[in-house]
Formats: structure tokens, sequence, C-alpha cells
């Protein structure tokens, strides 16, 4: 299968500083890979370096057409939901209307209405609150929101930035399991950036590791899972 | 009694003049944290493009639909044109070019149009409707447009996608982008729709205070007070603060006259009437910035 | 010797002389250009005091005009009805403006970036009114104003009436600009100055920025009065109407075009849109006349451009820009 993103020799920037220095990595069409490593090595700037929120060098390619210093919107435009760290949900709109915005770009009202139907089955939690303000919902149903309105994208990749912040476990479980759901129904492939390594490698098809903005291994989860090494070395447990 | 009840009619109708001028002004601060200090003269400018275009030949409401439409181009231009390049620019620089705005659209229109004062017509005829020695027929129109205005506004924002399209990129612009709207015209647009809201402003009030390239000068000074009073971050709070200052000013001017008459003392009255709006916003500024409705924002390090 | 100072010594040593050319080039040193040199000196004072508080404080100010009026205001009621000398009123208007410039500058401590520009904004747009308010017609004399008399050549010198008026200004402008150069230069300029840059930074430095804000207004009020002060003398005529809205964005242009946060600039903003000014009057009436164009340009069409284009073109205005060729031409040293 043709890699769905394919990321080469990425560098980054904020403003003087950089941050990435050699990222590369690849994403299999209907596939799930993570970026793990400590803080500070670079995942989150990488999510934000593919939207093209910080300045940028090297090769971004999605879906074989390269993307790297497009406008933010024009790259979400082209299909690519991104989940930010810290939610971002609109605080002051309705459950319904951030739903709605992300539909913004999209015109086939049917098609929205059922994707709408659709992601309340995922969440169902949120179909109870659709006309309450966002800023209300606690922390695992705003993640839930902010996962809801990526969906409702209709992306071909979702990139997911530390899901599991701030969460309680049995919460972090569903939105794990409601992943792996929206992988295998809507064929959705999907970057996870995460602390937690563990539920990460779990979920993943594949991982990468990254140290001081560069890939220092890379491997399918369920070797670099079971390698004690790695794990100690650059996975803290 | 009847002469109370006038004066709140012409608060009222002052007051909504007031709304329309401070909601376009709380439009372009809440999605840019801007103050268009050439607010009052781009109205003003579109006022005399109406009027023009009225000279042409054009009847009353063509005119004022026609103008208002220009006014929107003209507000869209000036963004991108002049403002977008400037986003990151010091804010003093900013203000500059703000002032900039202001001496040009004022200097522009003195020179098109000549300073010499002009009648404008009233759209509602003498004696049509109204409330005999309460309010007349114009005041009451212009009361029933800006509700008008207003009310296409709300329903535009409210339930449209544009409109959420547009909260959700002045909320939030990064994660607005985020859900692909393109918020570079979301800005463009609300300076737009502020343009074509202080083109109905001025297009309404300038039968009141005739057609002159200053007649904007004190009406712009009375719409910060109105929005610093609702709240600079507060569109509904700007169209109350409106209301409330239009009525406000037009009884203490009402006090002065009673007094003056009671006691032959003259302490206020109508020539204070700015200075009243400058206590208010001094007021405002140092003792509750956030206003009635408004949030008051942290000063981020 | 540095060479700004030759500079600086040079230019006052010419401005010194000139009018003393009069009788040998009657027609380039006349009255009426010693006249306009002189508003062009009071303009300069002016847009000084705007820098002191914008340029070299960060304290936007777009109501300056307002101060301007206080002082002008404060020489002629004390010439008009106490027969103060015009001499005793520029300092005594300074000391008025310094405290109606500190007062404000007590609650605008509170107010940042555009909240203040709004306010100052506010004041600038209600002077005229406030000027005319029934109360003080008494005082100020309404909307019809003030007459004043000129000033007079004293001890007998051999000099027009205009003539005086320029050293007078003149030696004014020098006290002036050297007390600010000295303040600038010490501790209390670099305070101010960093209060500009980075206020948050400065707190932890432990200077008292609410003593220096409000007394920089007060300061930059009192500079902006005595200037005020000095148009009351020269123009011998003070009316409501003229210290409008306008006024304070001249003193805005003569900043941004002349160099915010420079003492060169000041002069260079103050010589610069009295020229403008007049210049737009000849223009405007050169459009009516020879053109016969219903056009009636004023000179704000100009400053407005100018406002936008000096911030896109040049944002540290002439001055900056001289210092820039200045150091460029001298190579690298």
């Amino acid at each position: 299968m043709a890699a769905i993103l394919e990321v080469k020799g990425l560098k980054a920037f904020y403003g003087q500083t950089q941050s990435l220095y050699d990222v590369g990595f690849e994403i299999e069409n209907g596939g799930i890979t993570t970026l793990l490593g400590a803080n500070g090595a670079g995942k989150t700037t990488t999510l934000r370096a593919i939207c093209n929120m910080v300045r940028t060098d090297g090769t971004i390619r999605f879906e074989s057409r390269e993307i790297r210093g497009l406008a933010t919107e024009e790259v979400v435009r082209l299909r690519i939901g991104h989940v930010p760290e810290g939610r971002g949900t609109f605080t002051t709109l309705t459950v319904d209307e951030n739903l709605r915005i992300a539909a913004y770009t999209r015109k086939d009202k049917a098609a929205i209405a059922a994707d709408l139907e659709r992601v309340f089955t995922y969440f169902p939690r949120l179909k109870e609150r659709v006309q309450q303000q966002a800023g209300t919902l606690s922390g695992g149903e705003q993640q839930m929101l902010a996962i809801a309105r990526a969906l409702m994208l209709k992306p071909r990749l979702m990139l997911l930035d530390e899901p599991s912040f701030g969460l309680a476990p049995l919460i972090v479980v569903e939105i794990f399991r409601i992943l792996r759901r929206i992988n295998e129904e809507d064929k959705v492939s999907i970057l996870l950036v995460e602390q937690n390594a563990a539920l990460a490698l779990d979920l993943a098809d594949h991982a990468y590791v990254l140290e001081t903005g560069r890939v220092v291994m890379s491997g399918p989860s369920s070797v670099v899972k079971n390698d004690e090494n790695i794990r100690k070395s650059y996975l803290g447990y | 009694m009847e002469q109370f009840l006038q004066q709140i009619a012409s608060g009222l109708a002052n007051g909504a003049i007031y709304a329309c001028v401070a909601l376009a002004l709380v439009m372009i601060y809440v999605s840019t944290d801007h103050i268009n200090f050439a607010q009052g003269e781009m109205a003003m400018f579109s006022t005399y493009l109406s009027w023009q275009l009225m000279t042409w030949g054009l009847s009353f409401w063509v005119a004022f639909v026609l103008a208002v439409a220009l006014s929107f181009v003209l507000g869209v231009v000036i963004e991108r044109a002049i403002l977008r390049p400037l986003h990151t620019a010091p804010v003093l620089s900013i203000i500059v070019v703000f002032i900039g705005l202001l001496a040009i659209f004022n200097a522009l229109a003195g020179a098109i149009w000549s300073y010499l004062i002009k009648e404008y017509p009233s759209p509602f005829p003498k004696g049509s409707f109204g409330i005999a020695g309460v309010i007349g027929p114009h005041q009451l129109g212009v009361v029933v447009v800006t509700l008008i205005v207003l009310t296409l506004l709300f329903v535009f924002f409210r339930y449209t996608p544009l409109g959420l399209a547009m909260r959700a990129a002045a909320q939030n612009p990064q994660m607005a982008r985020l859900v692909g709207v393109r918020v570079d015209w979301m800005l463009a647009l609300g300076w737009g729709l502020a343009a074509s809201v202080g083109a109905v402003a001025g297009i309404m009030v300038a039968h009141i205070v005739y057609l002159d390239p200053n007649m904007m000068g004190g009406i712009l000074l009375y719409a910060f007070a109105s929005a610093l009073v609702g709240g600079i971050s507060n569109p509904a709070g700007a169209v109350a603060g409106g209301f409330i200052v239009g009525i406000l000013e037009n009884m203490v001017a009402f006090a002065g006259n009673q007094i003056e008459k009671a006691t032959g003392v003259y302490i206020i009255g109508n020539g204070e009437k700015l200075t009243v709006a400058l206590i208010i916003v001094i007021f405002v500024l140092t003792v509750k910035p956030a206003g009635l409705f408004g949030r008051v924002v942290v000063k981020r390090v | 010797m540095s060479d700004a100072k030759k500079w600086v010594l040079g230019l006052i040593a010419v401005a010194l002389v000139l009018p003393l050319l009069k009788p040998v080039l009657p027609d380039v040193v006349s009255d009426y250009r010693l006249f306009l040199i002189s508003t062009m000196i009071i303009a300069s004072i002016a847009v000084l005091g705007l820098n002191l508080l914008t340029g070299f404080n960060g304290q936007f100010s777009l109501g300056h005009g307002a101060f301007y009026a206080v002082g002008a205001y404060t020489a002629a009621v004390l010439m008009d009805q106490l027969n103060v000398p015009y001499w005793a009123t520029v300092p005594i208007a300074a000391i008025v403006c310094f405290i109606v410039g500190y007062l404000f500058g007590l609650p605008a401590l509170k107010l940042e970036g555009h909240y203040l520009a709004l306010a100052t904004f506010a004041l600038a747009l209600a002077v005229p009114q406030i000027l005319k308010y029934k109360w003080l017609e008494g005082l100020t004399g309404g909307v019809q104003g003030i007459v004043l008399p000129k000033p007079e050549v004293p001890f007998g010198l051999p000099l027009s009436e205009d003539q005086w008026l320029y050293y007078f200004c003149l030696f004014t402008m020098i006290v002036l600009f050297w007390a600010a150069a000295n303040m600038l230069n010490s501790r209390s300029g670099r305070a101010m100055m960093a209060i500009r840059d980075q206020n948050m930074a400065a707190e932890t430095t432990g200077i008292d920025i609410a003593l220096y804000k409000t007394v920089t207004f007060g300061i930059s009020a009192a500079y902006t009065g005595i200037a005020g002060a000095l148009s009351a003398s020269a123009i011998a005529f003070v009316a409501p109407d003229s210290f409008n809205i306008f006024l304070s964005i001249k003193f805005l242009i003569g900043l941004v075009v002349g160099g915010i946060g420079s003492l060169a600039g000041s002069v260079i903003g103050g010589i610069f849109y009295v020229l403008v000014d007049n210049s737009a009057q000849a223009l405007s009436q050169f459009i009516k006349n020879d053109l016969g164009l219903q056009f009636d340009l004023s000179a704000y069409a100009v400053f407005g451009v100018l406002l936008i284009a000096i911030i896109y073109l040049m944002p540290m205005g002439i001055a900056g820009g001289i210092y820039l060729m200045w150091h460029k031409l001298r190579g690298a040293r």
C-alpha cells in the first residue's frame, strides 16, 4: 500500500530557534502510526509542521502531493484533521456549532447529516449535550468533541496530539477504543502523538521515536513494545 | 410629560445611530483587536456616496442599498490592501495608519464635495407616521431601520454557516484554520460588514445633523462611549450601550434645561454633549473597562 | 566634540544669524518668512512634547492638541485678563500644563496601547466644546476667542516684531531641547525608555514605573503647552475651533514623519507639517483658480497618505532615514 503521508528531512523553526533537525517517517494508507519521545523531543512540533503552523523546510507529501508551505487552512481542506494539544474547542460556541463549523468546507448536505449521526453513535455523550456551550464540558467530553469535530471534516488522515492528556484512565480507554473503530470503519489513517507510550503502542501498527528533533528509531509497534532496551532508553518504562 | 417622552424618543433615535457605529467598532475589535479610529469618517464618506448617487438620479432607497454595498467593498479592500500587510506591526504603527485613513477620508470628502454643509433628504415623509408630539417620522424610521439591520446581522451570525465561520475565526483564529476556515478572508468580510453598518448609520443620521465632512466626529465619540459602556468585546453589549448612551445623553441635556428654566442657572445643555461623552469614556476606561457586559482581558506577558 | 554636537552648534549659529540678514536679503529673509520659521520652531517644540511621551516613553497620545490648547489659553487669559507680560506666560503655562498632564497621567496608568489612544482621542474630540463652555466664556471669550497683542520688542532693540518673536521662540527652543537632551541621557531618560521597551521587565529593575509615567506625562504636556503659549503670542489670537482633532493629527504627523524617539526628528517633524500645511493651501488655490477644478484639497489628504506611506516605507521617519544613511556613508568603522 502506498504511504498516505511521507515526511523526509523535515526541519522546523519557532522564529529563530530550530526545533526539528531531520525528521522522516511514513504512514501507511489506513494505518495507525505513533510518534513517541520525551517532552521537548519535537512531537507536537512535527504535527504543527505538517499543518504549516510553524516555519518549515524539507518534504511533506500527502497522497503523493507536496503540501509543505501550503496555508494551514488549505492543508486541512485536503482532508487532514488535526486535533491539537489542549483540544482547541471553540469554548463559547455550542457543541452543535463546533461540529457544524467543521463541516463548513463540505457541500454535501445529506452526507454531513449522516456523518453527524455517525459521530453521535461514537460519542453518545455529545448528543446529550448538543446545545451546551463547549466550554462547560468536562475534559473528557471536550476531547471527544475535538475528535468528533475532526471527523466531521471527513478526513483521510487524522493527527492527534496527546489525546490522553489530563483525562481519567477509563475515559482514555474509551477514546482509544473509538479511535480504533474510526480507523477500521471509516478507513481513516491516524498519526498519534502520545506521552503515554504503552497506550499508543497498543493502538498503533508502527512507531517512531523522536529525540531532540530527530527520529532515533522506528519499527513495528510489536517490536518496539517488546524491546526492553528501547523502552528503557527512550520511553521511560 | 410630553417633552420628557420626546426626549426619550429622541434619545432612542440617537441611540440607534450610536448602536450601529458602536457595533461596527466592536465587530472590528473582536476580530482584529484593533480600534478603528477611522470608522466615523468612513461612514461619512459612504453617506456622501449615497448623496452623490441620489444627485445622479437614483431614488433614496436604491442609493442607500448601493452605497451600503459599495461601503462593504471598500471595507474589504482596506482590510486586504492596507491592514493585512501590517498585521505583525507594532500597535503604534497600526494606530497611525488608522489616523491616516481618517485624514484621507475626511480630506477626500471635503475635496470632492466641498466643505459646504448640505441638506440631506429623509425617506420618511413628514406627517406620514409616528406619534404626534412624541416621535417624528424620521426618528421612528431611524429606529426601525436600525432594528431591521441589527436583526439581519444577528440572524446572519447566529444561523448561517458563514456567520458561524466568522465567529469562530474571531474567537480562535488558529483553531478556525484547523477546521479549514480561511481566516484572512473572514477578517476582510468583518471589515466589509463593519463598513456597511457604519454606512447605514451615516445615511440615517445625515438628515438630522446635515451632511458635512465633519459630521461624524461627535457621533464617533458617542459610539466609543457606547461600545465601552456595553463592553468593547461584546456586540450585543455595544448595541445596548448605544441606546443607553443615547437616552442618557438626552436626559442629561433635558435635566440641564429644566434646571436652567427653574433656577436660571445654566449648568449643562446641548453644548456639552461631547464633554459628557468624554467623561463617560474616561470613567468606563478607568473604573470598569469591561463595561456592563464585556469580559476583562488579562494582559499576556 | 562629537559630530552630532558639531552639527547642532553649527545650526544654532546659522539660526542666530539668520534674521540679521534681513537688511541684506530683504526678499529672502522677510518678516513673513521669519514668522513662518517661528511657527516651525513652535511646531517642533509641540512635536517634541509628544515625542517625549509616545516616542521615548511609549504612552500613546492622540490628544496632545488638548495640552497645546491649555497652554495657549493660559497664556491668552493671563495676557488678556491680568496683563501678564508675554514672556511670563510661558513658564506659567508650563506649570499649568505640567499639572494637567500629570493629572491625566494618573488614570492613564491603567490604560495600555489602544485604550490610551482611545482616551486621548476622545479628549481631543471634546476640546473645542470644552473651551466653549458657557461658564468659561468670561475667561475664554467663547466662540469668538481672544485677540492678543503681539510681543513688543524690548530694550529698544533695532528689530522688527517678527525678528524679535523669532529670537524669543528660538531661545525657548534651545533651552527646551537642551533640557530634554540632558534628561534623556540621564538615568531618568534610560528608565523612561526602559518602560517603553519592555514594561514588565522594567518593573523588575525596581524603578517606580507609576512615578515615571505620570511625571513624563506632565513634562510632555508642559512642553506642548509651552508651544501653545508661544503660539498665542505669535498668532496674537486664540479661538476654540482651531484646537480640534486635526491639530492633534498634525502633531502625530510631525512625530511619525520626523522620527519617533528622536530629538532631531521632532525638529524635522515640526518643520515638515508647517511646510505641508502652508503649501497645501497654495496647492489648493492653484487647483481651484488655475485649473478651475472644484476640488477643495486640504493638507490632510497629503498628511493621511504620508502617515500610511511612512509606516510602510520608513517607519523610523526621516530622522531615522538620515541616521541610517549617515552611517552607511561613513562605512564600517
